[in-house]
């Protein structure tokens, strides 16, 4: 399939969209599935068996997120020359009376309630460019993509630029890697160019972690072909002919729609040998990961690819000089890839005209927690934290306030709300003590206690930790002994200053970058809420059985003996 | 092969390029502690007791995985360095239960002789005395997992010196344990050859010889480099010598 093969194949689709006269847009992704959204599919798809003469003019089409998650499940209903309709919370009675209303043409307002207007601030305040397809198209057709504009950016660098030039577009959009750190993902790229070598790869860190983030989750669930794309144009501008998409496990719906889309993308000539007639080749293989944390670490991925256990290796040298099985790799998280295709289309300068001077573009974030409207954001960079929290996540719930906004999850820390207004970009994040991190954003109201947050996140650190290092392996036990200690109000000042200096150790000796980051939510709200800390601190306490107890147990399961 | 020059502790050394930091800091007679670096097996960076501060790097660095650079300015012992290095012994001696006045290595073990030079002289974190198991089942040597650091030597040795990759580790996190096969006994390993390399490279008493009390364990590390080199050196018969550790001794 080459370029006007691709274009032809396009508006044919947009064209038969155009022409169903009713659209019945259902969430499929995880959240809605979960709270009942195959039932509601169950029902559209049972009316449409029954009346086959509806088929030319009724289409139920499963979707990929819509956005606010907490609302689900999602209908979106598209009629010709109407505007959208979204109904939330639907059950399969409502949806019997959206087909009634909206297909029908009966007069019945019984979902009335459930309509979620569309200029709510939470859809108004948003930007979608790597989302701009989710929720719109079906994820499992090649065809939808394409008739949004799909794999033309791909075409459009094989045919019209030269590698070089590809990696100086990604240079200039000042794409920041997505993945948490915010290394410039053009830089990254020529530094794979240039190495000479006959063999290099291209993955895809789709291993997200995070507690209560998922937004890797979703672009792969809702627009797989846009990943792809994106891998793809990276692959030609790097040089690579292989490229991996590290799937975490507990993903399945995820794997199984990748693994669809590149089998499609492979038939039509769009992946695999000679993409587009032209002399590239780039091939795809899914990997999925076996539920470890630390996996998500570049150089654990590596290991974990090659089929090695996952431990980090120290760096240098970087993946980009020495990766899989020794050869240069570029590893960008899934999110970056999904911005590469809208930055080749819409051209560098368009990119670095949103966001900040120093974090270009859109972020998206899982919202969750204490607030209103949880679900999936896409904002432009450098927006404030107050827009996020109280007009797109509509304010804190129960007439409780706000206290604390936590991002970057386990490596990253929490931002009280004096620093509401701070823009959310890479730089005045980590200013804050915090990250942006792959974007996790979990609001907490007063009722939270910050030393409980802090035990919560040590104690997923002192799971995860792979064990190769000693400041990760035995410090992460230690803080949270201390810890629970803290929170049980049997802790003393001289637990405080060892939980301090062992932070402080552990961020600069540890290997990788869990353990150097993993005592930052501890230290965040240390920073800002030690007055939370000293409240439950008590000196001079005598050794009582509790206290003896909690010193001398041990939080390891005994060994099974073969 | 070219030469690059560097400054170690404020004076200038050179060095081969490819060499690792610790190699050139140890040949220029400075002592610098290390648990899981083992001349003769691959590089691990694990133990973080080499760590070293290179001038322009964002963070510490192991110097075992280090290669060296023209214009490196690298500091080997620091207030920083001192302080970072005890607390990672006194972590190591907290994790699990390294009783030196009951082991077979007393005396003879690398850790409790770093934990000296280092001046670890006592533990400010909680002992974690986990319950941990022994595995004797071996005709001739035995496990001892309460001793074990994680340094993986025998890991190592078994799968790079002799081939046979009968230990690994499992587990993660402070779960970590070292196996033989498929987390069987030793005993019934079907892999293990029984060549006792891994006891010989083990630093402390977590793998010991059967038959030898309190303090009788004595290993000899560098029979592996005998091994790997000896053919090279034209060294046909193994004369040992006694461990590294035993004749440095810290230079201020």
């Amino acid at each position: 399939m080459n370029r006007s093969d691709l274009q032809t194949l396009g508006e044919r689709e947009l064209a038969k969209q155009q022409s169903t006269g009713c659209r019945l847009l259902c969430c499929g992704s995880t959240p809605c599935l979960s709270s009942g959204g195959t039932a509601v599919q169950e029902v559209f798809k049972g009316i449409l068996k029954e009346n086959k003469d509806l088929k030319a003019e009724l289409a139920v089409v499963s979707t990929g997120c819509m956005g606010p998650c907490s609302r689900g499940p999602l209908v979106r209903v598209q009629r010709q020359g109407e505007p959208d309709v979204i109904y939330e919370k639907v059950t399969p009675e409502l949806a019997q009376e959206i087909f009634k209303k909206h297909v029908s043409g009966e007069d019945t307002n019984q979902a009335e309630a459930n309509i979620l207007p569309g200029d709510i601030p939470f859809f108004s305040k948003q930007k979608k460019v790597v989302l701009a397809n989710s929720g719109l198209i079906d994820p499992e057709r090649l065809e939808d993509y394409v008739a949004q504009g799909g794999y033309m950016a791909l075409a459009n660098a094989l045919r019209e630029m030269t590698p070089e030039e590809v990696c100086s577009e990604i240079i200039d959009s000042g794409l920041r890697g997505r993945g948490g750190a915010g290394y410039p993902s053009g830089l990254k790229w020529n530094l794979v160019r240039r190495a000479k070598t006959d063999k290099k790869y291209v993955v895809a860190n789709g291993d997200e972690g995070d507690p209560g983030a998922y937004m890797d989750r979703t672009l792969m669930e809702s627009d797989p072909h846009r990943v792809l794309e994106g891998m793809a144009i990276a692959g030609y501008a790097v040089g690579a002919e292989q490229g991996f998409i590290y799937v975490r496990g507990e993903y399945p719906i995820a794997a199984k729609r990748l693994e669809k889309a590149i089998r499609m993308a492979e038939r039509r000539g769009l992946l695999g040998s000679r993409v587009m007639d032209t002399a590239f080749n780039f091939r795809i293989d899914i990997r999925i990961g076996a539920g470890a944390f630390v996996c998500g670490e570049e150089t654990a991925l590596m290991a974990s690819i090659m089929g090695r256990r996952g431990q980090p290796i120290p760096r240098p040298p970087y993946p980009a000089q020495s990766g899989l099985w020794g050869y240069p790799t570029l590893i960008n998280n899934v999110e970056t890839f999904g911005s590469i295709a809208p930055i080749i289309n819409n051209g560098a300068e368009w990119f670095a005209g949103i966001g900040t001077a120093k974090s270009r573009g859109t972020k998206i974030f899982a919202l969750a927690g204490q607030v209103e409207n949880t679900g999936l954001i896409e904002v432009p960079m450098g927006i404030s934290l107050r827009e996020i929290v109280f007009d797109i996540g509509g304010g804190v719930p129960n007439g409780h306030t706000f206290k604390a906004a936590q991002t970057g999850g386990p490596s990253g820390g929490c931002i009280p709300a004096d620093y509401l207004d701070t823009p959310v970009d890479y730089d005045s994040l980590r200013e804050l003590g915090s990250i942006m991190g792959s974007g996790g954003l979990v609001v907490m109201d007063d009722t939270t206690s910050m030393p409980d947050v802090a035990k919560y996140f040590m104690e997923f650190c002192m799971d995860e930790s792979c064990g190769k290092c000693v400041p990760c392996r035995v410090g992460t036990v230690q803080l949270y002994r201390i810890l629970e200690r803290v929170t049980a109000g049997i802790a003393t000042r001289n637990d405080l200053t060892i939980m301090e200096e062992l932070c402080t150790m552990m961020q600069e000796t540890s290997l990788c970058g869990l353990g150097q980051s993993a005592p930052n939510p501890l230290l965040s709200t240390l920073r800002y809420f030690r007055h939370e800390y000293e409240a439950l601190i008590k000196d001079d306490l005598p050794l009582t059985s509790d206290r003896f107890a909690l010193a001398t147990s041990s939080v390891l399961p005994r060994q099974e003996v073969s | 092969m070219s030469v690059v020059t560097l400054t170690i502790n404020d004076e200038l050394a050179s060095a081969n390029s490819g060499q690792s930091l610790l190699e050139v800091i140890r040949e220029h007679g400075i002592y610098i502690p290390t648990l899981c670096h083992m001349d003769g097996l691959s590089e691990r960076g694990g133990c973080r007791m080499c760590l070293v501060e290179v001038q322009g790097m964002r963070t510490l660095q192991a110097a075992c995985v280090t290669e060296v650079a023209e214009g490196m300015v690298v500091t080997t012992h620091s207030e920083r360095l001192r302080k970072y290095r005890r607390m990672t012994l006194e972590l190591i001696f907290a994790e699990r239960n390294h009783v030196c006045a009951v082991c077979v290595m007393n005396g003879h073990c690398e850790l409790q002789a770093v934990a000296a030079i280092e001046g670890m002289d006592h533990v400010r974190f909680d002992y974690l005395h986990p319950d941990l198991s022994m595995d004797i089942s071996h005709p001739r040597f035995g496990l001892d997992h309460n001793r074990c650091i994680l340094c993986t030597r025998c890991v190592r040795v078994c799968d790079e010196v002799e081939g046979a990759h009968t230990k690994d580790v499992m587990g993660r996190g402070i779960n970590c344990r070292i196996v033989n096969d498929l987390n069987q006994a030793w005993g019934s390993s079907q892999s293990c050859t029984s060549c006792g390399k891994c006891v010989q490279v083990c630093p402390t008493g977590a793998l010991f010889h059967k038959g030898v009390s309190v303090a009788e364990m004595v290993k000899r590390h560098d029979f592996l480099s005998w091994i790997t080199l000896g053919r090279e050196k034209n060294e046909w018969n193994y004369t040992g010598q006694p461990p590294y550790y035993a004749t440095e001794r810290r230079k201020e």
